[in-house]
C-alpha cells in the first residue's frame, strides 16, 4: 500500500502529463487542419498530371523507344524503397504503420533474392529501420528543420531518384507513405513510381481514348521533360499526405493519452481518499480503545 | 453561344485560377501561342514566360517559369511548380532573379536548353520591369 504522500505525487504528476498530452492534441489539431487543407489542394495537381502522362503513354507508337523512367530498364533485380517517415514521435502507430509495411516488402523481396537498396525520409522510419535493414540503407533524408515542406523539398528527393535511376543504380522504385483518409484512418501504402504504375481505367474514361492530341514538341520530348516532373510531384503528394496523417494521427494518441490520463487521475483519487480515510479511521480507533483501557 | 472555355491553373500546393477565358496566350516551349476556343486537343510545355488571359474587358498575366500545358473539350489546363500573378511579383526580387539567372548564364557548364530556358527568363522579367 503507498502513502498518502507517495499518492498526492502520483496524482500530480499524472496531472501534468495531461497537460502535455492535452496542449499536444490542441497543437495537433490546429497543424492538422492545416495540412489537411494542403493535401486537399495538392491532389487536383498530382492527379491531372498523371492523366496526361496516361494519354501521352496512349499516344506512343513504339513502346520499345519510349523513356526508361516510364517502362523501366526492362529488368527487375535491384529494387529502390523510399521510406517516408515523420521527423517526430508521440504520434501513434504513425511511423511504426509505415515501417510495418516496408518491412515485409522488404522482407518479400529479399526472399526472392531481389537486391535492395533504402532511402529514408524522416528521421524516425530510419530509426526503426536500422536495426535490421541498415546496412541497406544508402541515403537518408530530414527536414526537421524546415517548418512547412514545400515542393523545394519534394525535388530534392525527386531529383536524386532520378540521378540514381540514371546511373542505373536500380530497376524499380517503390514509395512508402501514408494516405490521410480521415482524422481517424491513416492507410500506409506502397506507390511504384518507377516504372510507372499502369493505372486502372475507369468505364467514364474509355471514351477519352479516341481523343487524338497535337503534340508541340513530340511525344517523346515532353515525356522526357514530364517524368522527372512526375516524379517529383508524386514525392510531394507522399509528403502532403503524411504531414496531414502525422497530424491526425498524433491528434488520436494524444486524445487517448488525455482520456487516459483522466481515468488514470480518477482512480488514484478514489484511492487516496479511501487511504485517508482509513488512516482517520485507524486512528480514531485508536484513541477509543486507548480511553477504554483507562 | 458563347465564346468562353475554361481555363484552370494548378500548382502542386493549391489551385491557383479557374475561370472562363476568351483567348489564352502561353509561352510554349517553341513559342508563343494563342488558345481560343474548340481549339484542338494539345499538350505541351512551357517556358518562362507570361500567361495571359484575356476574357471580354479583363485580362490577367502569371508569371510562369515552367509547367505543362493540356487542352481537351474546352478545358485548358496549366500545371506549374512556380506561377505568379503579375500583381504579387516585387521589383526586389525580380532583380535578384535576374541576377541570378546572368550568372548562370555566364557560366560555361550549362547546356544549350538550359540557356535557351534562362534568356527567355530575363527577358520576360525585363519586360516586367
Amino acid at each position: 500500500m503507498p502513502s498518502l504522500d507517495d499518492l498526492k505525487k502520483r496524482i500530480k504528476s499524472v496531472k501534468s502529463t495531461q497537460k502535455i498530452t492535452k496542449a499536444m492534441k490542441m497543437v495537433a489539431a490546429a497543424k492538422l487542419r492545416k495540412a489537411q487543407e494542403s493535401a486537399e489542394k495538392g491532389r487536383p495537381y498530382s492527379k491531372k498530371m498523371q492523366n496526361i502522362i496516361l494519354n501521352l503513354t496512349k499516344s506512343i507508337s513504339n513502346l520499345e523507344n519510349a523513356p526508361k523512367l516510364l517502362v523501366g530498364t526492362g529488368k527487375d533485380e535491384v529494387y529502390l524503397c523510399v521510406i517516408m517517415t515523420a521527423d517526430r514521435g508521440l504520434c501513434g502507430g504513425f511511423n511504426s504503420n509505415i515501417c510495418k509495411l516496408a518491412k515485409n516488402h522488404l522482407k518479400k523481396l529479399l526472399s526472392e533474392r531481389k537486391q535492395i537498396k533504402i532511402i529514408t525520409v524522416g528521421s524516425k522510419g530510419l530509426d526503426q529501420i536500422k536495426r535490421e535493414y541498415g546496412k541497406y540503407v544508402i541515403k537518408k533524408f530530414s527536414f526537421k528543420e524546415k517548418k512547412q515542406i514545400t515542393f523545394k523539398e519534394a525535388e530534392i528527393v525527386g531529383r536524386e531518384i532520378i540521378e540514381l535511376f540514371n546511373k542505373k543504380e536500380f530497376d524499380k522504385c517503390i514509395i512508402f507513405y501514408n494516405n490521410f483518409k480521415n482524422v481517424i484512418t491513416q492507410i500506409p501504402q506502397a506507390q511504384q513510381i518507377i516504372p510507372a504504375e499502369k493505372m486502372d481505367l475507369k468505364d467514364g474514361d474509355k471514351q477519352e481514348e479516341q481523343l487524338s492530341y497535337e503534340f508541340e514538341p513530340d511525344e517523346d520530348e515532353i515525356l522526357e521533360d514530364l517524368l522527372p516532373k512526375n516524379i517529383s510531384t508524386q514525392v510531394f503528394k507522399a509528403f502532403l499526405e503524411n504531414a496531414a496523417s502525422e497530424q491526425g494521427s498524433r491528434m488520436t494518441a494524444m486524445d487517448n493519452a488525455t482520456r487516459n490520463a483522466g481515468d488514470l487521475v480518477d482512480k488514484l483519487t478514489i484511492n487516496y481518499n479511501r487511504s485517508r480515510q482509513a488512516s482517520i479511521t485507524k486512528e480514531l480507533i485508536e484513541i477509543i480503545s486507548g480511553a477504554e483501557s483507562l | 453561344m458563347s465564346e468562353n472555355f475554361f481555363v484552370e491553373i494548378i500548382s502542386p500546393d493549391q489551385s491557383i485560377l479557374r475561370s472562363e477565358a476568351a483567348e489564352v496566350t502561353i509561352p510554349s516551349y517553341e513559342g508563343q501561342m494563342g488558345i481560343l476556343k474548340d481549339h484542338i486537343s494539345l499538350i505541351t510545355f512551357l517556358r518562362p514566360g507570361l500567361v495571359v488571359i484575356k476574357k471580354e474587358n479583363e485580362e490577367k498575366k502569371f508569371f510562369i517559369e515552367d509547367g505543362i500545358v493540356e487542352f481537351k473539350n474546352n478545358n485548358l489546363l496549366i500545371l506549374t511548380s512556380t506561377s505568379k500573378s503579375l500583381e504579387s511579383l516585387d521589383k526586389n526580387l525580380l532583380d535578384t532573379i535576374i541576377k541570378d539567372s546572368e550568372k548562370k548564364m555566364s557560366d560555361e557548364g550549362i547546356s544549350d536548353k538550359e540557356k535557351y530556358l534562362l534568356s527567355h527568363k530575363v527577358d520576360t522579367i525585363r519586360e516586367i520591369n
